[in-house]
């Protein structure tokens, strides 16, 4: 497998405007010769797929979702950073791509975030233009905030709905598309399989989820913008149909599968309050700028929280981490959090929380400024717990969140096959091992607005055009693959459901390459996932049928995946052997607790690759330089 | 807590639908109603039967895809919450319930309580946006917004677009997701060059997909999950009005045909 990343030379701050001026065009007439389809309609999914009709390009545009504003990014609540120091107070592009590069404990490609960062700005102009309602001062000026692992307000928001509205302006940007022609959007289709012919990706295969239906796509170019893969832990913040299935049959496909042991693990999650639980809700980040976390001292101090006096609390964010206190980056405070509880210092009925307080502040700013900046938030923490946290500190706790590994690809957003591309989430390149609050967004919207529309563009005017349609033998043998698997789902007619299956993964997943990971309970997973895919492949009980919405098939056939994926992120997790972000291995870290870098021996992106079912798979190395930001030991003491 | 389900079940579009019954036990009050529908779907796929098709994504109460009514009412009985984020603490032990699709005719059954809304869509695609270019803006701030209209827009804008002001009113009127989607790119500058045709278009493509219209029942309002106001009904009217009589449509089609 050859990683070459085609970053481009030169000064970084002037690397894209080389990247771009040494692309290729393809001529406005020709454009509307190629045909690019688009996989995901969340805010990378529908701002390229916009974008790239508005150029001119035929683009087919797939979603699962009934429509194309129910992508996960709308569950996104806290904002989007941009380097525009509206506030003066020492921003710049250069900042925000060096706390990037530092959050992501120095294991992202310094080239692609220094690009993300430069984008920053121009998401904001467009998401203006388009109407989003950001959160704006008396003045008319837009406002901002600050968030975990910033010293300066760099962050955009709209209530506590940024993600909300940042989709429904892309989601409107690509319906005017779909009204112009542009771009055909297909609704309830589930993409099953990537077709690769003659060395290139030449379409997919598609589930129509209504009818059943099952068939090929061609195009000249495949864009992935499908997201995160968090539920392989089975309870995570990720809405409940997120899953690995795009890029995972990808990867079985010959694309590879970069560090995907690097899931974050958000701070602040509502705790688990019963076995029957389908998922967890993510209160945001931005909480934490006036929310003061604690727990009693004491342990197993079972006094209502405000009875526990100012002197028997231990604030222990601030107290670690003074400069950044309760603002400390998410691997940090997530850590912090599973160590006091584990100490028993937990509280709430089943001692599995800390508290997130707003005492202070509404003190300070009063009950009506905290319910300007957070009410939504407070209402749906009130919904799920019945406690009203203007009353009572609310409890959180950490929960698998995003995922920053996802398929490799190169400076152009390409996968190792051409003419495949991976955008937003379901790459790896911009966050590193660990991704900074109001920054996935950013990604999803750089990538989708301004990256992929040039360097798919780029890759068409070189690329030879496609010539094969869903005739083809390639597009035959996809489908007939497709129909397999889900004719072996449908007969194993067994006495276990596929929650069952997905649950308890999730819950061995958790236990050992969770917060924190060691050998040996990494290889353990290694040898008990094989074991629960043979079972699950024996003995699962998909009912229904194959010509109708079914939704236990499109389930099983996720879990399935998630069943071979989280082998591979099991196997990540025990070959680096070194702490770095959200990667926390007991056997690497300093005297202090903190995660304990091995820049020597994995200051690399780990690339996986799919040698078949049964077979280990191949380590590859990107080597990562970090020229602009030294390497240096994180400290946000 | 253990209670008595009715749910509607239907096999596909058009066909025959009728309720079925099924006794939910081992209910804790903090599941939110869909734990609770997954815990029934376990049931009976072990059972043998077919789980009961439902929509969901998020469970968090902002992606709109979760809907059904609940004894009656879209989303079940409280105000302001998504079905998703109902839990069944606002029940009583031994309650019976009756849970079923919308029911509209522009929102045909797909199967058990999913229902196609993709007639939203378009109602989007007939104007709900600001014709600028992706890819290049002016200046962001070079764009000033009153503060009292950037967050009269964004009460507007939180329409989650889940359907349950159609299933609550009456005549299956979906006034108020359109007018909530108008007035939102009502109120901001960048919004003004097209808020007359907008209006015009939107309501048009409301018409044609089978919707019903507006009578001020309110029902619309009272069953928003998001506490969407019916003023912003009004205020589309108005536009409506105001685009009609200044010749709005003509001068589109006019220059259309240019």
């Amino acid at each position: 497998m050859e990683l070459n990343p085609r970053v481009p030379e030169g000064p970084i701050a002037e690397k894209w405007s080389r990247r771009r001026f040494e692309m290729k065009l393809v001529n406005p007439a020709n454009k509307r010769k190629y045909e690019v389809i688009v996989v995901g309609t969340g805010l990378a999914g529908a701002s390229a797929a916009a974008t790239m009709g508005e150029l001119g390009y035929r683009v087919r545009a797939f979603t699962f979702h009934d429509s194309a504003r129910r992508a996960h990014s709308i569950a996104a609540q806290g904002g989007i950073n941009a380097a525009k120091n509206y506030q003066a107070d020492g921003d710049s592009i250069q900042r925000l791509f060096k706390d990037t590069v530092k959050g992501g404990d120095f294991r992202s490609r310094e080239a692609n975030v220094y690009r993300l960062a430069e984008l920053s700005l121009n998401i904001i102009d467009q998401a203006v233009a388009q109407g989003v309602p950001f959160a704006r001062e008396y003045g008319g000026h837009l406002a901002n905030r600050s968030f975990g692992g910033a010293q300066v307000s760099r962050t955009f928001y709209a209530r506590g709905q940024t993600g909300q509205q940042l989709l429904l302006g892309a989601y409107q940007a690509l319906e005017r598309q779909v009204a112009a022609g542009t771009v055909k959007l297909h609704t309830r289709a589930e993409m099953l399989d990537v077709v690769v012919a003659g060395g290139r990706a030449r379409g997919i295969v598609i589930r129509d989820l209504v009818s059943g239906k099952i068939e090929g796509v061609a195009a000249d170019a495949v864009v992935l913008a499908t997201g995160g893969y968090a539920n392989a832990f089975f309870l995570s913040t990720n809405a409940k149909a997120c899953n690995v299935t795009a890029i995972w049959r990808a990867h079985r496909r010959g694309a590879g599968f970069a560090n995907p042991c690097f899931t974050q693990i958000h701070p602040t999650c509502i705790p688990l309050s019963g076995e029957y639980q389908s998922k967890l809700t993510l209160m945001s980040e931005s909480l934490r700028n006036d929310g003061r976390i604690w727990v009693p001292k004491k342990k197993g101090d079972d006094r209502r929280p405000s009875e526990i006096p100012e002197e028997e609390r231990d604030y222990y964010l601030e107290r670690m981490y003074p400069s950044f206190g309760n603002l400390s980056p998410r691997d940090i405070a997530s850590r912090r959090a599973k160590e006091m509880v584990d100490a028993g210092h937990g509280v709430g009925p089943l001692r599995n929380g800390v508290y997130l307080d707003f005492r202070d502040v509404i003190e300070r700013a009063g009950r009506r400024t905290v319910s300007d900046r957070y009410e939504n938030l407070f209402a749906m923490y009130e919904k799920i717990t019945g406690e009203d946290p203007f009353e009572v500190p609310m409890r959180i706790y950490p929960a698998p969140h995003y995922t920053m590994g996802g398929l490799w690809v190169d400076y152009d957003l390409m996968t190792t096959i051409p003419g495949l591309f991976a955008i937003g989430e379901a790459n790896f390149s911009d966050h590193g091992a660990n991704r900074l609050g109001a920054s996935a967004l950013m990604q999803g919207l750089a990538d989708g607005y301004f990256v992929a529309p040039l360097t798919v563009g780029n890759y068409l005017a070189d690329a030879p055009r496609s010539g094969t349609g869903p005739d083809d033998g390639s597009f035959r043998a996809a489908v007939g693959e497709v129909e397999a698997l889900q004719d072996r789902l449908l007969s194993v007619n067994g006495s276990r459901t596929v929650d069952s299956y997905h649950q308890e993964l999730g819950r061995l997943m958790w236990d050992q390459c969770g917060m924190s990971r060691n050998e040996a309970g990494l290889r353990e997973a290694v040898g008990r996932i094989p074991e629960l895919r043979e079972e699950f492949w024996k003995n699962v009980r998909v009912p229904g049928s194959a010509g109708t919405l079914n939704q236990s098939l499109e389930k099983a056939g996720r879990v399935a995946d998630f069943l071979e994926f989280a082998e591979v992120i099991c196997r990540d997790a025990l070959a680096r052997n070194e702490s770095c972000g959200a990667h926390y291995r007991e056997e690497h870290t300093t005297e202090d607790g903190e995660a304990r870098r091995d820049d020597d021996n994995f200051a690399h992106a780990a690339v996986w690759e799919w040698r078949g079912s049964g077979t280990e798979p191949l380590r590859h190395t990107e080597p990562l330089d970090f020229a602009e930001v030294p390497l240096a030991r994180r400290s946000y003491k | 807590m253990k209670l008595t389900l009715n749910v509607w079940r239907q096999a596909a579009r058009g066909a025959a639908g009728d309720f079925e019954r099924h006794e939910a036990g081992n209910i804790s009050p903090d599941m939110s109603f869909l734990d609770m529908l997954d815990l029934v779907n376990e049931k009976i796929t072990c059972g043998g039967g077919e789980p009961i098709a439902f929509e969901h994504d998020c469970r968090e109460g902002i992606c709109g895809s979760c809907g059904m009514m609940i004894n009656g009412i879209p989303h079940g009985p409280n105000k302001l919450t998504t079905a998703c984020q109902l839990h069944m603490r606002s029940f009583a032990d031994g309650d019976e319930l009756w849970v079923e699709p919308w029911r509209a005719d522009a929102f045909p059954v797909l199967r058990d309580l999913v229902v196609d809304r993709t007639p939203f869509d378009r109602i989007i695609e007939a104007g709900g946006y600001i014709s600028v270019r992706t890819g290049s803006a002016p200046e962001a701030n070079a764009t000033l917004v009153r503060k009292p209209d950037a967050d009269k827009a964004f009460d507007a804008a939180a329409c989650i677009g889940c359907g349950a002001c159609v299933a609550a009113c009456p005549n299956a009127s979906a006034m108020l997701f359109t007018a909530a989607k108008a007035a939102h790119l009502s109120y901001l500058p960048q919004g003004q060059a097209e808020r007359g045709s907008r209006a015009l278009s939107m309501v048009t493509a409301h018409d044609e997909e089978g919707f019903g219209n507006c009578t001020n029942h309110g029902a619309c309002q009272e069953a928003c999950p998001k506490g969407i106001s019916v003023r912003y009904i009004a205020r589309l009217n108005r536009d409506l009005v105001r685009a009609v009589l200044s010749g709005v449509g003509m001068d589109q089609e006019s220059s259309a045909g240019e």
